[in-house]
């Protein structure tokens, strides 16, 4: 019994953990902006193509996923430079339709240039080592992705309430227009809202990859589902919301694995962005609501 | 009827179409039939999107999703019984016993995308901007998930056979001649002007009196018909497809054709139809050529969705309208000129 409540425990956390990133780095940008980043995927498989390029060298592993890190986070600002800036004055639909023009942009030069078959991804031996509690192994990756993320975590809210840059970004958040006037430089804290979702996304390929193991050139849409039906349901304009979102998104998938039988757990996405919509109808500011509404510009 | 410059748009938009059947009927080529009849097939698609996204200016993901309600209920309806017992072994009893013509499952497949279109998208009316667009994301993701594992109807995951072949390219011309003038004519009807003063204001059309979900959920239902029947007239084209054909890089390629002629007018949707396509072939027959020609050591995939991404990208940043703008055809002044309309 105790096995696996620990068992349960450490999957819906290792997994939450992750999600709750991927929608923190979705809601960086939603927050600031009030824009969907369709090729924020991307940004996974960016990452997740360094490594496999990577490989074969003599690199040790960290410096290969630090590269693969910045790579993520070089993409985003790629991302904000030709899909968001040109347009972000524009329509919303605009802006819309250019991330996802990005994000297939992406897609098909991984498979023009690189392939459309699966690539492994080179992964250090601690990724695939166990180890025992109370009679359950669990692998040690899962417990390393719990205390990354904590990390992560928390360094991030300490920057966004400490610092100067943190509080440029809520303030932009909060009423954009206004914050401009009081002299927050707004391309400057666009492209680094951009850089901090790709730094985010860039960490999540890391775990993400040490669960999957390999990249493909569509490997980025799952974790863009996720990020967004996290952040539907914690609230998109919510920092916080969005990790709430991610976690319990976890713990309801985890716990659906346990219970539902397999001719419904078919249906499990069906089920869950049903929810999605009815949500957005019913609570459209999510579960937790974020600070009042402000116009973009 | 109508005012002569929209008369004049429709003649001039019509003629296209007719111009390439003509050229199709006269060259014979199997290659170049089939080229028109795909192209008159995405015509019906973009002008249904037109119909929503123009008008009301919501980008909507889940339009493609409807093209398959279309594409699924026309060609099982239709399938020769024998066919039935072996394509789809655990259909249901009721429908194992109807077979109807494949032009009736063309007209049933529409009412069917257009009935769950009106079911499921009435509450989702109410929102704007990118909460309507997530919506209709996460209504193309459950619509796909359906389609992939109903197997009794869909066959699954699995690729459909033996649809039957009906779908010529006069049929497809005819269809889509017909999808331009309904798609015309909802944009000058009552509601269609009512949808367009939504658009570009929402409070102030709401104020004198525009039912603002209302209008948006009529467009929305007649555009689910567009892509139905659109859905109903590919199936009995290509006869054999799987759930893939109607997710993400389907909806990209009309999504593309709209906007790069141009969302707001019926114009630029056929426009935008032609232009794509013409790009397409062209990109097509240099990967061929190239891949042939064995320049490079693998084969190229994924050239054309390159080169549309980035020719989307480039539109939106240089001429956010579209190359044909916020004018139909027969508005434009050279037109008037030419035909005399004041």
């Amino acid at each position: 019994m105790l096995g696996s409540v620990i068992q349960f425990t450490v999957d819906a956390l290792s997994l939450g953990s992750l999600y709750a990133l991927m929608a923190l780095g979705l809601v960086m940008i939603y927050g600031i902006l009030r824009l969907v980043n369709f090729a924020y995927g991307e940004l996974i498989m960016v990452a997740g193509y360094t490594l496999y390029l990577l490989d074969g060298t003599a690199l040790p592993w960290l410096v290969m996923a630090t590269v693969a890190v910045i790579m993520a986070i070089l993409t985003g600002l790629a991302t904000e430079l030709v899909a968001f800036r040109p347009v972000r004055a524009k329509s919303v639909t605009a802006v819309l339709i250019t991330s996802f023009a990005f994000s297939t942009l992406l897609q098909n030069a991984a498979l023009l240039f690189i392939s459309p078959r699966a690539r492994l991804v080179p992964l250090p031996d601690i990724f695939t080592q166990t180890m025992e509690i109370a009679g359950v192994i669990i692998p040690l990756r899962n417990l390393l992705t719990i205390v990354c993320s904590i990390l992560l975590l928390v360094l991030f809210a300490v920057i966004l309430k400490r610092t100067v840059l943190g509080i440029a970004l809520r303030a932009a958040a909060s009423h954009f227009t206004m914050a401009r006037m009081l002299g927050v430089p707004a391309n400057l804290v666009i492209s680094i809202a951009f850089a901090i979702s790709g730094l985010l996304a860039g960490v999540v390929a890391l775990f993400w990859f040490g669960r999957i193991g390999s990249v493909v050139p569509g490997i980025g849409l799952e974790p863009l589902l996720v990020a967004f039906i996290a952040t539907v349901i914690g609230g998109m304009r919510s920092l916080l919301g969005a990790v709430v979102g991610g976690f319990l998104l976890a713990f309801v998938d985890i716990s659906l694995n346990y219970l539902l039988p397999q001719n419904l757990l078919q249906f499990r996405d069906a089920f869950t962005f049903s929810m999605v919509i009815l949500l957005l109808l019913f609570r459209p500011q999510g579960l937790v609501a974020g600070p009042a509404t402000g116009q973009r510009t | 009827m109508f005012h002569p410059k929209i008369l004049v748009s429709l003649l001039l938009l019509i003629l296209p179409v007719v111009v390439l059947v003509g050229f199709s009927e006269v060259m014979g080529v199997r290659l170049i039939d089939r080229i028109a009849t795909t192209l008159c097939i995405n015509l019906i698609l973009v002008l249904g999107l037109q119909v929503f996204m123009g008008n009301s200016g919501i980008l909507s993901f889940a339009h493609i999703a409807f093209m398959g309600i279309g594409a699924y209920t026309s060609g099982v309806l239709s399938m020769p019984l024998q066919m039935k017992s072996m394509a789809l072994p655990d259909l249901y009893q009721v429908m194992v016993a109807i077979e109807i013509s494949p032009f009736a499952g063309i007209i049933v497949g529409g009412i069917a995308a257009a009935l769950v279109s009106a079911v499921v998208s009435y509450p989702l009316m109410r929102l704007s901007d990118a909460a309507a667009v997530i919506t209709s994301f996460a209504l193309l993701m459950v619509l796909h998930t359906i389609m992939i594992h109903w197997n009794a109807v869909t066959n699954g995951p699995r690729t459909l056979f033996g649809v039957q072949s009906a779908t010529t390219l006069p049929i497809a011309a005819v269809a889509a001649i017909l999808m331009i003038v309904v798609a015309m004519m909802f944009k000058e009807s009552r509601a269609g002007i009512l949808l367009r003063a939504v658009r570009d204001d929402e409070v102030a059309a709401g104020a004198i009196g525009a039912n603002v979900s209302r209008l948006r959920w009529q467009g929305f239902v007649l555009s689910a018909l567009m892509a139905g029947i659109g859905g109903g007239v590919w199936a009995h084209f290509i006869t054999s497809f799987s759930p893939q054909a109607f997710y993400l890089k389907e909806t990209f390629v009309i999504l593309g054709m709209l906007v790069i002629g141009g969302a707001a007018t019926v114009s630029g949707a056929v426009f935008g139809t032609f232009a794509v396509t013409a790009l397409f072939e062209g990109l097509r027959a240099t990967e061929n050529a190239i891949n042939i020609a064995g320049i490079f050591s693998k084969t190229l995939v994924g050239l054309t969705e390159v080169v549309l991404a980035l020719s989307m990208i480039g539109i939106l940043i240089l001429r956010p309208g579209g190359i044909v703008g916020d004018r139909e055809v027969g508005a434009m002044p050279v037109i008037r000129k030419f035909f005399r309309i004041r």
